[in-house]
């Protein structure tokens, strides 16, 4: 194992339909509010990591030399690292393992999207291979909705059932992101509402879905030494786990998930987590589709396999519960993709360093953080503590 | 300033390609002009991969053993789409749907078809996980993953 690391500062942009700002000062935005969280300024920061979706999303190729005088990377090594969904995960490992290897003592790790201005299915239409899949996929309804399919037929779940939890999932997350003052959508939605919202992809409806959303997020990492010279508070990284699959959607089982469960399995043996439903205080899960989030409860052992409908119905991951899951509102509020998977690891970081604003959850010391990238092709988590 | 006052400016990026599919993949798509749908095996772990392949994702030997595999199979499962975008090539609502099909080892990726689509509940009724689908071709072939038209659902 290489040296500790600590998250010492965070920052988030105002999520949304952010026409007032062009890109990079959008991601500007978001690298001043964590050097300001931190405490630091640009002088301190010894190389910088970004990462966002395919440049088909905004149209502008290799972003990190568009970034780069917003990301204040002038003179400084700066690392580009990109795996879809889970961008954000893999940027954040990236930070840590940087400043872990010994060759930084502090990173700035930041992602991005612009969403409002292209055509995001389309663009995650193109991770699919041009030749066999790409002419059947429809983007990432298509493949979520597939595998929330396979996953009710595996295990039996009868689809009233489903629904009724997917659609408590919805209302859940939409009341958790009323406490987040970051949030995209900020409104309250009933069970009705969801059930009787606009089919896109069946028997996924319109408030199952993520919105498309504007955004930046920065975090900076610390090495132990630094963190605890600087930083009151650090959020101290205890576990990451990251796993891939094969290419072709079809060739593994998805209502399983290898690389979810085998990614969280990963990031628990370095946390020294057995009972994760136990031990964890509160998770951020990469939840864009209210029926994929159960199969997540699933591989990250919360729950036994085929049962994450009825812990929800009993109410076990919302406020309030064993284990609340996405007090932020979640990827389901707020999807700016390059930049999600790293909201994710920052609001856990919030979380264990009691920051979290109207969205903390009392006295969290394990937080877990998670995003997956592609064709339910990779899946990163990233654990962190309030104790080193 | 109000929101209305920041301008946006239109912008589009076209660029053509001539993407190579190689010995294994041509050899498929020459097949599929004769209505045949062939899949590869791996020398190590057996399986049996359609669309087929020259080496084996897991065990990372080669796939050189050609199989052909039935034209019908199972609904491992599917999804309803009525979600337009940008250059999609179906015209919603469409279904597509992961087919195992007969000795095979793995989901083939296509379209479920030849019923009438409009109306959801009625689609329901008719396409199920574990039911079994067949191939139905094009007449006229183009090279395409449609020269499969699309499998439809067999009573």
């Amino acid at each position: 194992m290489g040296r500790a690391v600590a998250i010492i500062g965070t920052g988030q942009t105002r999520h949304g339909r952010r026409q007032d700002v062009c890109y990079p000062d959008l991601v500007k935005e978001a690298v001043t509010a964590a050097l300001e969280d931190a405490g630091l300024a640009l002088k301190d920061i010894d190389g910088v990591v970004l990462g966002t979706m395919p440049s088909m999303m905004e149209g502008v190729s290799s972003t990190h030399f568009y970034f780069a005088d917003a990301m204040g990377a002038f003179n400084k090594p700066v690392m580009k690292v990109e795996t879809c969904g889970s961008t954000g995960q893999s940027i954040g490992h990236c930070g840590f393992y940087w400043v872990s290897s010994g060759m930084a003592d502090i990173i700035l790790v930041v992602g991005s999207e612009k969403m409002s201005e292209g055509d995001g299915q389309a663009t995650m239409t193109t991770v699919f291979d041009p030749f066999f899949q790409r002419t059947f996929a429809a983007g990432a309804p298509g493949v979520f909705t597939m595998q929330s399919m396979e996953w009710m037929y595996r295990f039996r779940i009868p689809e009233e059932k489903g629904r009724e939890a997917a659609a408590l999932i919805s209302v859940s997350n939409h009341d958790n992101a009323m406490n987040n003052p970051y949030a995209h959508i900020r409104t309250r939605v009933t069970v009705d509402d969801v059930k009787n919202a606009r089919i896109i992809t069946y028997p996924v409806r319109l408030l199952d879905v993520c919105p498309a959303s504007d955004g930046a997020c920065a975090v900076i990492f610390a090495s132990e030494e630094k963190a605890k010279k600087i930083c009151k508070k650090p959020a101290w990284i205890k576990g990451i786990g990251f796993r891939g699959e094969e290419f072709f959607y079809g060739e593994s089982d998805k209502s399983i998930w290898m690389s979810a469960t085998e990614a969280a399995k990963e990031a628990y043996r370095q946390a020294g987590i057995r009972n994760p439903l136990k031990e964890l205080d509160v998770a951020e899960i990469y939840n864009p589709f209210t029926y994929q989030e159960m199969i997540f409860y699933e591989c990250f052992g919360f729950c036994p396999r085929g049962e994450a409908p009825d812990y929800v119905l009993k109410g076990t991951f919302k406020k309030g519960g064993q284990l609340p899951c996405c007090p932020s509102g979640g990827t389901l509020c707020t999807n700016p993709i390059g930049a999600t998977g790293l909201i994710r690891m920052a609001e856990a970081a919030l979380q264990v360093t009691g920051k979290a604003g109207d969205r903390q959850v009392e006295g969290v010391k394990l937080a877990l953080s998670h995003a997956m990238g592609g064709v339910d092709q990779f899946n990163g988590v990233t654990i962190l503590g309030s104790r080193l | 300033m109000s929101k209305e006052e920041y301008r946006i400016i239109k912008g589009q990026v076209f660029v053509p390609y001539e993407l190579a599919l190689g010995k294994t993949w041509s050899y498929f798509y020459d097949c599929l002009r004769e209505e045949k749908i062939m899949g590869t095996r791996c020398r190590k772990c057996s399986r049996v991969l359609v669309p087929p392949r020259s080496f084996c994702p897991r065990c990372f030997e080669a796939m050189d053993e050609w199989v052909e595999v039935s034209q019908a199979g199972i609904v491992e499962t599917w999804v309803y789409v009525n979600m337009p975008f940008f250059a999609q090539e179906l015209k919603i609502p469409f279904i597509s749907a992961q087919i195992r099909l007969d000795g095979s080892d793995a989901g083939f990726t296509h379209q479920i078809a030849g019923i009438d689509l409009s109306d959801f509940d009625r689609v329901r009724k008719t396409v199920k996980l574990g039911g079994r689908v067949k191939a139905v071709w094009s007449k006229e072939k183009k090279g395409s993953i449609l020269d499969i038209a699309y499998f439809e659902p067999v009573k």
